[in-house]
């Protein structure tokens, strides 16, 4: 079960805004399935250890060096607001409506 | 296939009427280039004449490479010309549209990458271009490979080529069509829980999801990076097999890729599978061993016409002297509750890259830097990739992790050593891939958890990364394909794609 106060809260932790029938609507299903995750307490799983990943990855590691970027102009110019090359962004204290 | 199909005369004719080379296989379109029967611009102009024919039906693609495509056929035909060409060389093929092609707009059927057009290509769509491959389009699918339907596609839905009143499945529901429609020879697409497999299966072409590793994944928008595989789709094994070749190996920007060496697929394919036999139990047993799991075929509400083609299968590898065992994966049925954990788990840490600050889309007259992030995120997903990102959210909270994801997790060990076990005795295993076929549109839509349990039959070979194969066996009474699924030991590629063409071999 999840209420409308937990789809609420998750919404601004996953940062969407919802309207209040999604709100609505995201409760009752989302509700239904937590509800069929619950066939999974039929398994005993208390000597099991997780499996996060299924090929036993190894870390792979590299230096870390800093290599030229071929396109980096590329990648400004898919900025959707930019000054200078740089990105713009909205302040992230000034004008903000958060606590 | 009767070895004067390809006669010269026939393709004389094929040739005036110009507009059947589409419908060849990518086998026979290979030779026909080499032999300089047509050229590669021919072949591709008859792609992208069905594509005008029937896209506007069909809603396959959601990006049509004309001009750059005509541009890559002239290069191939070069190619050809200078004796340069493999096999993939002059042949359109299509993407899935969540993986990245440089200059070509990829927007993985969501609005709020509407306007990106990525810099880099994915390492498969790059070796692919190597070989001389002519990209002529992205393919439309869920949005971000969040669903089974294609409903959940922000550029409207795809329907099948069988029934337009019907779903093409999904996510890859576009690559399917492509494929099927003759629109292209293969497409590749992208599997976290059946993505390849349902269309394949919905729309009567292969489709297959190699072993977690066995592609390279770079460019690729990751969904479930603990599942997520990139797969080709085609109309014949032996196709699916040589774009295997070329798609497969280790990749240094993917360190998750495998460094097991590529096998030769299609010669594999070719072999008789009475000539196979015997890899399992490190071949102990002389004869190919197909299993067939009992709780595959006891899943409620599976169609009648599936299963009965799917046993008749089983009768033919049983003609060919394969042994036929009945063998128990007792974990299945939390395959799904597993999944659907594992996968808006990840998918909920991934989708938070897509925010509006660097690239996509941004909303305009906003406030604060929060309320760019929420609205841009609220108009540029659907509702199932906020669901998802959600449930995600949720599971993964304090208080509910133990009781959601790590159980999940500690499942998801019981499904895969029931695979373990399963593979010490046999070589395959053979269910439907869907337990019905293409549904119509919108009955599911508006019910999460049935979509959800369209994947039952796809999600444990998934969860547990091992390959498996969608095989077009034939139709419903009322012309909807059926599809049998193959699962195969890891890295047993070779073995699945035999085996597909053995099924498929006309008598």
């Amino acid at each position: 079960m999840i209420t409308l106060e937990d789809v609420k809260k998750i919404a601004n932790l996953a940062k969407i805004s919802l309207t209040s029938e999604e709100e609505k609507r995201h409760t009752e299903t989302i509700s239904v399935v937590l509800d069929y995750m619950q066939i999974l307490n039929e398994v005993d799983t208390e000597k099991v250890e997780p499996t996060f990943e299924v090929n036993d990855l190894k870390n792979v590691w590299r230096n870390d060096e800093i290599k030229k970027c071929s396109f980096n102009q590329e990648l400004v110019k898919q900025f959707p607001e930019k000054y200078a090359g740089m990105l713009v962004v909205p302040g992230v204290f000034e004008n903000s409506t958060e606590e | 296939m009767p070895a004067c199909w390809l006669s010269p005369e026939f393709l004389k004719i094929q040739r005036k009427n110009n507009m059947e080379l589409h419908k060849l296989t990518l086998k026979q379109a290979a030779e026909g280039l080499r032999k300089k029967q047509f050229t590669s611009v021919e072949l591709t102009q008859a792609c992208l004449a069905q594509i005008k024919k029937r896209n506007k039906d069909l809603n396959a693609f959601i990006t049509i490479s004309e001009d750059r495509a005509i541009a890559e056929a002239k290069l191939a035909d070069e190619m050809i010309e200078n004796g340069q060409a493999t096999e993939l060389t002059g042949i359109p093929f299509s993407v899935k549209d969540s993986i990245a092609t440089a200059d070509i707009r990829s927007t993985a059927a969501a609005k709020i990458l509407d306007n990106y057009t990525p810099v880099f290509e994915a390492t498969v769509v790059e070796k692919i271009r190597k070989a001389g491959g002519v990209l002529i389009g992205k393919t439309n699918c869920d949005a971000f490979g969040h669903g089974a339907s294609n409903e959940n596609s922000m550029y409207g839905a795809v329907r099948n080529p069988y029934n337009l009143k019907k779903v093409s499945g999904g996510s890859s529901g576009g690559s399917a069509v492509s494929v099927a429609d003759h629109m292209c020879f293969y497409s590749i697409a992208e599997d976290t829980g059946g993505s390849i497999r349902q269309p394949a299966s919905f729309c009567g072409v292969f489709g297959l999801r190699p072993t977690y590793g066995r592609n390279s994944r770079y460019g690729v928008m990751p969904m479930a990076s603990s599942l997520d595989v990139v797969g080709p789709m085609a109309r014949t094994a032996e196709d699916l097999a040589i774009v295997l070749k070329y798609m497969a190996g280790t990749d240094k920007k993917d360190a998750t890729t495998t460094v097991a060496t590529v096998d030769n697929y299609d010669l594999i394919a070719e072999k008789e599978i009475s000539a196979q036999g015997g890899s399992a139990s490190g071949g102990k047993k002389s004869k190919l061993v197909v299993g067939i799991p009992k709780e595959y075929f006891e899943i409620e509400g599976i169609n009648e016409e599936i299963k009965k083609n799917v046993l008749y299968q089983i009768e033919k590898f049983k003609e060919q002297g394969a042994e036929i065992v009945e063998v128990s994966l007792p974990h299945t049925k939390y395959a799904m509750a597993v999944y659907y954990i594992v996968v808006p788990s990840e998918d909920s840490s991934n989708m938070a890259r897509l925010d509006g600050i660097r690239y996509g889309v941004r909303e305009k007259k906003i406030k604060s830097l929060s309320e760019l992030y929420e609205v841009s995120r609220a108009n540029g997903f659907p509702e199932e990739v906020k669901r998802r990102i959600l449930i995600g959210t949720y599971v993964l909270s304090a208080g509910y992790y133990e009781a959601y994801y790590k159980k999940a997790q500690k499942v998801r060990t019981l499904i895969k050593s029931d695979f373990e076990k399963v593979f010490k005795e046999v070589d395959i295993l053979i269910a439907p891939t869907s337990p019905f076929p293409a549904f119509e549109l919108g009955e599911k839509k508006s019910d999460p958890l049935q979509m959800y349990l369209a994947d039952v039959m796809l999600s444990p070979a998934a969860v547990a990364g091992y390959p498996a194969l969608s095989v077009p066996t034939g139709f419903t009474a009322e012309g909807l394909p059926i599809g049998t699924q193959i699962i195969g030991d890891k890295m047993k590629e070779g073995l699945l794609l035999q085996v597909g063409k053995f099924l498929t071999k006309k008598d």
